[in-house]
């Protein structure tokens, strides 16, 4: 989709891919022939620009026809680059970092007071922890113990000027999140056992929302684009195409 | 008006489950009763605006009806792109409630003076713009609020504003009210600036300029059918806001005139100028100052008209 519509943002749908397939294979409850069922899982993509993925797992999982996949980023498409709430099966659009998790929270707040169990699961980059509302969010959602709330961060360490350390150092980002009484816990993000195994101890703690440290590479399994910052902008070419369905085959 | 505001709220909200209030450390001694009727659907998210935005955007987006609340600016321009992303993208049914537009707080300075919010509201899609000028449009305003499916700006006056309809008002979103009529000319206004307004009229008519009053409380969407009508029948037309001129109600009329090609044969905008306000003083004071006082508005219209 990338490719043909001549997109960016790979390096950062690449490094969030097992976090997906693990989400909508192993985790939330929906149900593709029911978009808007009202018990479905919550799921806010905060890190918008990586839309591209997650229409990919929708189309797979028949929330819409996989024809659409080609109209992606292109004249008369269904697919913007930046996450759709017109998509069927994506809850909330997003594309300006930092909105994700306050809307989250709200979602979290609404399903709790009607005793909902649905859970509200939002997934945010390291550039949202740049964002002043990420952090207003977080004090908010901890101090009323949103415990029906997860936060998963995509931690790629790389963000679109430079590498997170340098532009804005969040370390240490497990022990702020603590610090700010969430339930926080760390995994390999490409490792698929490990993301389910946590996501299947939600909440981490009672009476606290959840915090999933997921590890990541930005661009993984494409040797040239992995932990670069032009992976995030970089559309792809023909040759780089062929050369990285090759490196991500193996 | 804020505490009229607040009690009807509160009443509408006894029977409608779906109302929340969603602040940001604001509205003391005005929004307790609501706090203290309804603990369970009232949160203070502390002063973070853009929390208070998008909390009360995911809040609307399970069914509900949230409201956010605070002074002029705060719960606007503070979080104007939670506002358009979150609240407007997804027409969601969330309320933006201001206290104090215009020079309300007036030696409280710039940062309390909401001047440019008609404009920047007006521009968002989906949005509606409501400004009442009196206890009547307020308290049937909230109503109209909470019929309303989808983004809503409320433009709240601060204090004990006098009555500027006579008797009672059907008031329909979208439909400007005729005041009073007259020949002369017709001055369109919205919100608070209502009481400047009328006894300007009562000191033209005493020196036999008959103007023709239209309170045009939904700034958007605007009742073009009024202003084409009064063009037509009155040939002059004047704006008074208390809000830049740049963008705000006199500019939403303009368009109308010209759009419909019902250019009056005079039109006048009454507004603040482009410029911060530095000069020091109560509302009252403040409003004379730049030009929006009745004596300056009266002066200003007779000055059209010679």
């Amino acid at each position: 989709m990338t490719h043909r519509g001549k997109s960016g943002h790979v390096g950062s749908m690449l490094s969030m891919a097992e976090i997906l397939c693990v989400l909508y294979m192993r985790v939330l409850r929906v149900n593709p022939k029911r978009p808007k069922w009202d018990g479905r899982d919550r799921f806010v993509l905060s890190k918008g620009h990586g839309g591209c993925a997650v229409y990919a797992v929708l189309g797979e999982l028949g929330f819409f026809p996989k024809s659409w996949f080609n109209g992606y980023y292109r004249d008369k498409g269904k697919l913007m680059g930046h996450i759709s709430h017109h998509v069927p099966g994506v809850e909330f659009s997003t594309g300006s970092l930092g909105h994700g998790l306050p809307v989250a929270v709200g979602m979290a707040l609404a399903a709790r007071h009607t005793g909902k169990t649905h859970r509200i699961i939002c997934l945010m980059s390291d550039g949202d922890c740049d964002e002043g509302s990420t952090w207003e969010a977080i004090l908010f959602a901890a101090q009323h113990k949103l415990d029906n709330l997860t936060v998963i961060v995509d931690y790629n360490k790389v963000q679109a000027l430079g590498m997170s350390k340098d532009v804005l150092d969040l370390e240490p980002l497990t022990r702020k999140l603590e610090d700010c009484h969430w339930a926080a816990k760390e995994v390999d993000g490409h490792d698929v056992v490990a993301v389910d195994d946590a996501l299947h101890t939600l909440p981490f703690e009672q009476g606290k929302p959840s915090w999933l440290i997921c590890h990541t590479v930005k661009g993984k399994g494409v040797s040239w684009m992995e932990n670069t910052v032009s992976c995030h902008y970089g559309s792809v070419t023909d040759e780089q195409l062929a050369k990285a369905l090759r490196e991500v085959a193996r | 008006m804020r505490t009229l505001f607040n009690k009807v709220l509160v009443d509408i909200a006894k029977k409608d489950k779906r109302i929340w209030m969603i602040l940001a450390d604001i509205g003391y001694g005005e929004i307790e009763p609501f706090r203290d009727a309804f603990p369970d659907r009232w949160f203070n998210c502390g002063v973070a605006e853009q929390n208070m935005t998008g909390v009360a955007c995911g809040v609307a987006m399970e069914g509900n009806i949230a409201i956010t609340y605070s002074i002029a600016n705060f719960p606007t321009l503070r979080c104007l792109e939670q506002i358009r992303n979150d609240v407007c993208y997804h027409n969601a049914n969330v309320k933006i409630v201001i206290i104090g537009g215009g020079l309300a707080y007036g030696p409280l300075g710039v940062s309390h003076q909401a001047t440019e919010d008609i404009a920047i509201m007006r521009a968002l899609p989906n949005m509606v713009v409501f400004c009442p000028c009196d206890f009547a449009e307020a308290e049937a305003g909230v109503h109209a609020m909470i019929a309303h499916n989808g983004p809503f700006y409320y433009r709240c006056g601060y204090k004990k504003e006098p009555p500027v309809h006579a008797g009672k008002i059907a008031l329909k979103l979208g439909k400007a009210i005729q005041v009073r009529d007259g020949a002369d000319a017709t001055i369109f206004f919205t919100g608070t600036i209502g009481n400047q307004v009328l006894p300007a009229a009562d000191a033209l008519a005493k020196r036999g300029i008959r103007c023709r009053i239209v309170s045009l409380h939904t700034v958007k969407p605007i009742d073009r059918k009024a202003i084409v009508k009064a063009a037509r029948e009155t040939g002059a037309i004047v704006t008074v806001e208390e809000h830049q001129l740049q963008g705000g109600m006199g500019s939403a009329v303009a368009e109308v005139l010209c759009d419909e090609g019902a250019m009056p044969k005079k039109f006048l905008r009454i507004g603040l100028p482009d410029l911060y306000v530095s000069k020091v003083g109560t509302h009252e004071w403040l409003l004379n100052e730049y030009g929006l006082s009745t004596p300056k508005i009266t002066a200003s219209i007779r000055k059209l008209l010679q």
